[in-house]
């Protein structure tokens, strides 16, 4: 839709860039060392590190992921920030003063701490590189889909430019410039969002907001005598009805041409009580075979004879029939909006034409006090039905992002850039409330992109932005920077971990000798380019991907295979070497196999039938943690030394 | 002061645990209570949301206060 870049947006953006690279090369010179380039010399201040947390941790699933997902279907996405927020208490409150006690680099090593075992560096550096793998997909991806809009470029530069950007950083400087990106990055993404949610509570709603185009409803009409009445309305004036044929045949649309634009719209038909319909306008996307894209039935573009999609998004009735409520404050902003009814987009897809497929994109005005309860996006509705094997699917999401968090492996290594571990405890603090603060905003970015009359039917993911752009032409600029550092600052530490894991853990393993220092961080670089590049060419084969279902992944293969290892270690003297093992192969197998196996999966991977999976329900959480505790006991139980080890 | 400690830390951990769990296990097995509008017109499932991300912060900040005359450490 709005695919023209703007020219500010392109010098900030890389104004961005180049700071952040600048500011890289400058603190390279300080990470010689191992243990520079690892842990930044476990000299950086724990407020810094705090606040790095937050950058590391505020993705892009969750700056743009969440936003979007509120922006469409209301509080669900607010379940997420939910969520994301409570693995921070795990974090704080089991691992983050062991973590930094017991190791000095990588995860691998706090739980290598007691054994001393290549068996246990091998398996949670592989889990290492596996959770990074899949937490790196969708923050290239994620890339991808910003640069699009953002600056005109295709999916593949976007994702180019991130992977080589992150490459640099993370060659030059290593731990110590990765921190101050992401205490950069963090910062400024909760300022500006903050500065936003204060202008979007300002503007608060309006029922008529100025937007390009206003989608209007009609009707009642008499059931049986619709297409009379409706092409009798003054507003179709100049407009045919055309034959429901083809793939439109006993579908609830009605499309209407103009005679002298040749513009086709479309119309949803729903029924409105007592015989009676009502047509409420829609908009239409085909997309041919041989790659053409037509918007309600002309081609897309912005010249004469060409169309583009309307933005969308806005309040259609406000208490007491209010056309506009002036300043709210945080409180009355919810409570007027659960008072009010709100328009969402839903979508459906036309197929059974070999040559073309064509999305419809409709209006659904829903009561606020709808939009605010949990349970209206697909993949939680299931929460509002009686279905018990829905409801063990939400709990086991909420368990693994609950459990995920404090496992996630560049998340664990910022333990080691502190200097001890009441600075560990204290950095963690202050990433709760950060964190905290910043997912409180979400719902408001959320709900102001919602209403705002800018949303992008087609890409929930740029709700965000979108938003910003409504306020002010510069604040969308500095948004979409942020955002595309936002990527940029996850990515790194994404790299960093594994790269710590490969030369770290998986190399130092398979050689009798430890690497010395200086090789210790050559490699570690060397395996910085390989894993970027294979985040390239995952971020464009994976294209089409939603980015925060990926992310979900991520949460629970680490929910599943570190943390029962992490906190067996930590809460139980019987564990054994051989315990540990098999308990974090097991929870990452299992999970990873359930995932692929999983509904989910065979529905958007596959493009198979969900109900043709093999596991009941697609959330592997509730069963793969307990599954990788349990491994763990037993084996554990069975290999139990004849001298206890102390 | 360790052990004293780290009951602190299984203290508070237990009360958000019990927070959190009630939130899950509303939405899952009663999600029409999360409708009801407790306060000021705004339902629930807000007011319980943003409870919870606060709750974090105050039982992190208790924490934090709490265990802050530790001996200092002196492993590496």
């Amino acid at each position: 839709m709005t695919d023209q870049p703007s020219v500010l947006a392109i010098v900030v953006f890389f104004l961005f860039v180049g700071v952040t690279l600048g500011l890289s090369f400058f603190l390279g010179r300080q990470a010689k060392s191992s243990k520079g380039y690892f842990a930044a010399h476990g000299q950086i201040p724990w407020f810094v590190n705090g606040v790095a947390f937050a950058g590391d941790y505020l993705s892009a699933a969750s700056f743009l992921g969440i936003c979007g997902m509120i922006a469409f279907y209301g509080y669900d996405g607010f379940l997420y920030s939910i969520g994301y927020l409570a693995g921070w208490i795990v974090a704080l409150f089991v691992v983050a003063e062991p973590m930094k006690r017991l190791g000095k680099f990588t995860f691998a090593d706090a739980l290598d701490s007691r054994f001393g075992s290549r068996g246990i560096r091998v398996a949670a550096g592989i889990s290492t590189l596996a959770v990074s793998i899949f937490y790196l997909i969708p923050q290239m991806v994620g890339a991808g889909v910003l640069i699009r809009p953002l600056l005109g470029f295709p999916h593949y530069v976007g994702v180019l430019l991130v992977g080589v950007t992150v490459i640099l950083i993370v060659v030059t400087a290593g731990m110590v410039s990765t921190t101050w990106v992401q205490f950069f990055k963090g910062s400024l993404l909760v300022v500006f969002s903050a500065v936003l949610s204060v202008l979007i509570i300002q503007r608060g709603f309006e029922v008529e907001p100025k937007t390009e185009h206003r989608f209007i409803s009609l009707g009642p009409f008499s059931e049986t005598n619709f297409a009379a009445e409706f092409e009798a309305q003054p507003e179709l004036q100049g407009q045919k009805m055309l034959p429901a044929e083809g793939v439109w045949q006993d579908q609830p649309f009605v499309r209407t041409r103009d005679d002298s634009s040749g513009r086709i719209t479309v119309w949803s038909r729903e029924p409105a009580g007592d015989d009676q319909v009502v047509l409420r306008e829609a908009q239409m996307i085909t997309k041919q075979k041989d790659g053409q894209v037509f918007i309600a039935g002309l081609p897309k573009g912005t010249g004469p004879g060409e169309a583009t999609l309307y933005p969308v998004g806005r309040v259609s009735r406000l208490p007491g029939d209010e056309k506009k409520t002036g300043p709210l404050g945080p409180l009355s902003f919810l409570s007027t909006l659960e008072n009010s009814e709100v328009v969402l987009w839903r979508k459906k897809k036309l197929t059974g034409s070999a040559q073309s497929t064509t999305t419809i994109y409709f209006q659904q005005p829903t009561p606020g006090s709808q939009v605010l309860k949990p349970g209206e996006h697909p993949r939680f509705k299931g929460i509002r039905s009686n279905d018990p094997l829905a409801k063990i699917d939400f709990l086991s999401l909420m368990l693994a992002l609950f459990c995920g968090t404090a496992s996630l492996p560049h998340i664990l290594i910022r333990y080691y850039t502190v200097k001890d571990v009441s600075a560990a405890r204290k950095s963690t603090i202050v990433g709760i409330a950060t964190i905290g603060f910043f997912y409180i905003l979400t719902l408001y970015l959320g709900l102001g992109a919602m209403t705002s009359g800018a949303l992008d039917v087609t890409d929930s993911n740029m709700a965000a932005p979108l938003l910003a752009k409504s306020l002010s032409e510069p604040l969308f600029a500095v948004i979409s920077a942020i955002a595309f550092t936002t990527v940029l600052g996850t990515v790194s530490g994404l790299i960093l971990a594994s790269a710590g894991a490969v030369s770290h853990d998986l190399i130092s393993s398979f050689r009798t000798r430890p690497l010395d220092d200086a090789t210790q961080v050559r490699v570690a670089k060397i395996a910085s380019c390989v894993v970027g590049a294979i985040a390239i060419v995952l971020g464009i084969v994976f294209q089409q991907m939603n980015v925060s279902y990926l992310v979900g992944w991520a949460f629970s293969v680490a929910a599943s295979a570190n943390l029962p290892a992490l906190v067996m270690l930590l809460f139980w003297k019987r564990v054994t070497r051989q315990g540990i093992i098999a308990g974090v192969l097991v929870g990452m197998v299992s999970s990873l196999t359930w995932i692929l196996l999983s509904g989910d999966t065979f529905e958007k991977v596959y493009g198979l039938d969900a109900s043709a999976a093999l596991v009941p329900f697609s959330q592997p959480g509730i069963v793969t943690i307990p599954l990788g505790f349990a491994t763990l006991v037993i084996v554990s139980l069975f290999t139990q030394p004849k001298t206890k080890v102390a | 002061m360790e052990r004293q400690h780290s009951r602190l830390g299984f203290f508070l951990f237990s009360i958000y645990l019990i927070l959190y769990g009630g939130f899950v296990l509303i939405n899952a097995f009663r999600p029409d209570w999360m409708q009801v509008q407790p306060l000021g017109g705004v339902n629930l499932a807000i007011l319980y949301g943003f409870g919870l991300i606060l709750a974090a912060f105050v039982l992190a900040l208790i924490y934090g206060i709490f265990s802050r005359d530790e001996p200092p450490e002196e492993q590496v």
